[in-house]
């Protein structure tokens, strides 16, 4: 494995008793570089990224941040060390508005729980790291809005800016393009070619064409183990990924 | 009525409370303690019996509704705070009484090393479970004080003396009516700091996604617990209360009718809102009152349980957002 990796995964398993959901996958995250991880329902993505970011534990296998071990880390110890990560079903908190939504996630790092004395929403720090965060994600003219009154779209772009309010390095992006129309997705990519100069992305993602498109290397998974990784090219001339998920698709 | 949907847009924004909608918040419960503070040489034993009786409940109530209004924390064992702080109370006083003080600390302090214990353990369950672990721990302590001596047993034990310190003394009804006055007025105005503050941000996160503030690095169990054990101190600042009140304390008062009854107050009075946990003790406790009172609803009155739950089911039924959704509808500036 390459020695300039910011997240690197060794081995990692994940047994639920007798089934074994993800098996041995070793892989790299480096900054620069947008890795996405494919495969077909049940592949074990989502335990992969329920396991890098610490809300299920391995059940065998390293995770290390920048030559540090992070797997035993608890998951908010894991978030504060710079590993976020966004998710599947949209969680934004739809009562708030959309700044509120950025600045409790940028609490995070300065909660300072026992201050009861001072306004949350005075806070220059969390408020700077989520109009930053906003502007990063094209929300800024939302700021105001009632999170759950946001389009679809808009509130995937949301979900994604809470994730780097907490100014995460490590971005783990679980299906954001997940229902989005043409257009939506178009931001969403434009979004995340931006974010990848500072970050490295792990982008679990079901659009193939997205997925080619915007990926620097592609890792494929099949039954909870890694088939094949490599750039967007190699992946799709490789014969054993296209028998086994591609199909007919990357022929074309 | 209103639906569900507009019903989660229209919940306060606690984080978004800037200090301007905190100082207006805090005006008409201003009003009501500046009220009550000049009313109170004037009103007659009855009223004034009445009035610290619903104070008391109400303190009682703010401290539910830090849990399960703010936090999301469903508890039925609300009253085991209540009774030991009472309990605390009694057991510290001497022949002579005690220092107010001295007590004070005494039983928020119990209190709230009993809600250290009991929310170490409930807080690792979830939903019903930490419901049913709630209230298993308030049978505990309420069989504590039932079938063993140390309280008396299932009779209780008698205060002698209320407590005192330099001319703050509680065997005066009037001294009593400020500082429960006081205690309420303080308990309302930390828990509005808190809403505001980013502990009570995080805490309201943990109501909404308790999985995406661990996602965004909280530690939720220590924000649930830090609200568990405040909650707990502040009932036992209530059970202190009625027992300088009553002068007598009894099992019952760690009873899970009790627990049931606050949580009944504060969805009464509308989930979510510092208001309506004093809107609806103020409500179910004349509701009580009135309901049980011959002169009023004849032999119902005997029967007023029966009628008091057919309120509570109508309350419920039109009333989904309680009495503070019922005074936001009327208000012309109220209703988004």
């Amino acid at each position: 494995m390459s020695a300039d990796a910011l997240l690197q995964v060794d081995g990692l398993t994940r047994r639920f008793g007798g089934l074994v959901a993800v098996g041995n996958v070793s892989l790299d995250l480096r900054v620069g570089e947008v890795h996405a991880v494919i495969g077909t329902n049940g592949a074990g993505k989502s335990t992969l990224i329920n396991m890098l970011s610490g809300e299920i534990p391995a059940s065998d296998g390293r995770i290390s941040l920048q030559g540090g071990d992070i797997t035993a880390l608890p998951q908010p110890r894991r978030a504060l060390a710079g590993v976020g990560r966004s998710y599947q079903r949209t969680t934004v908190f739809a009562e708030f508005t959309v700044l509120e939504n950025c600045r409790l996630a940028a609490q995070a790092a300065t909660p300072r729980p026992w201050a009861f004395w001072e306004s949350a929403a005075r806070c220059a720090a969390s408020n700077q790291a989520a109009r930053e965060a906003l502007e990063a994600a094209g929300l800024a003219g939302e700021a105001q809005r009632i999170a759950g009154t946001l389009s679809h779209g808009a509130k995937r772009q949301l979900e994604v800016a809470m994730c780097l309010a907490t100014r995460p390095r490590v971005l783990l992006l679980d299906e954001p393009l997940a229902g989005m129309g043409a257009e939506e997705t178009e931001r969403m990519l434009a979004l995340l070619a931006r974010l990848k100069a500072g970050h490295a992305i792990l982008l679990v993602e079901h659009d193939m064409d997205a997925v080619f498109r915007i990926a620097d290397r592609i890792t494929v998974m099949v039954n909870g183990t890694v088939i094949a990784t490599g750039d967007p090219e190699s992946i799709r001339t490789n014969p054993e990924v296209r028998t086994a998920y591609l199909g007919d698709e990357a022929a074309h | 009525m209103s639906g569900a949907a507009p019903m989660t847009s229209s919940l306060p924004l606690a984080p978004a409370a800037p200090a301007a909608r905190l100082s207006r918040g805090l005006l008409a419960p201003a009003l009501a303690v500046a009220v009550l503070a000049v009313a109170a040489p004037f009103l007659g034993g009855y009223a004034s019996d009445l009035v610290v009786k619903v104070m008391i409940l109400a303190i009682f109530a703010l401290s539910l509704e830090l849990l399960v209004g703010m936090t999301g924390l469903v508890s039925l064992g609300h009253a085991a705070f209540y009774g030991i702080g009472a309990y605390a109370t009694v057991l510290g006083s001497g022949a002579e009484g005690g220092n107010l003080l001295a007590l004070l600390v005494l039983a928020m302090g119990s209190a709230a090393l009993y809600a250290l214990v009991v929310g170490a353990l409930s807080l690792r369950t979830r939903g019903v479970y930490f419901i049913m672990v709630t209230l298993a721990f308030a049978q505990m302590a309420f069989f504590v004080f039932h079938d063993t001596k140390v309280g008396g047993g299932s009779d209780g034990i008698y205060l002698y003396v209320r407590p005192s310190i330099g001319p703050v003394d509680l065997e005066n009804r009037l001294v009593l009516f400020y500082v429960v006055l006081a205690a309420l007025a303080g308990t309302y105005g930390l828990l509005a700091l808190i809403r505001r503050s980013r502990f009570g941000a995080a805490l309201a996160g943990i109501r909404v996604s308790e999985q995406r503030m661990r996602a965004v690095g909280f530690p939720t169990y220590f924000y649930k617990l830090a609200a568990f054990v405040i909650a707990g101190a502040l009932a036992g600042l209530a059970g202190f209360l009625v027992a300088s009140r009553d002068g007598v304390v009894n099992p019952e008062l760690l009873s899970w009718h009790n627990s049931g009854e606050v949580l009944l107050m504060i969805i009464l009075g509308g989930l979510g809102h510092l208001r309506g946990a004093v809107l609806g003790t103020v409500a179910f406790t004349l509701l009580k009152e009135l309901l049980s009172t011959h002169a009023l609803v004849g032999p119902l009155a005997d029967h007023w349980q029966l009628s008091l739950g057919l309120v509570i089911i109508g309350f419920v039924a039109w009333l989904p957002r309680g009495l503070v959704g019922l005074v936001q509808r009327l208000s012309p500036e109220g209703s988004r």
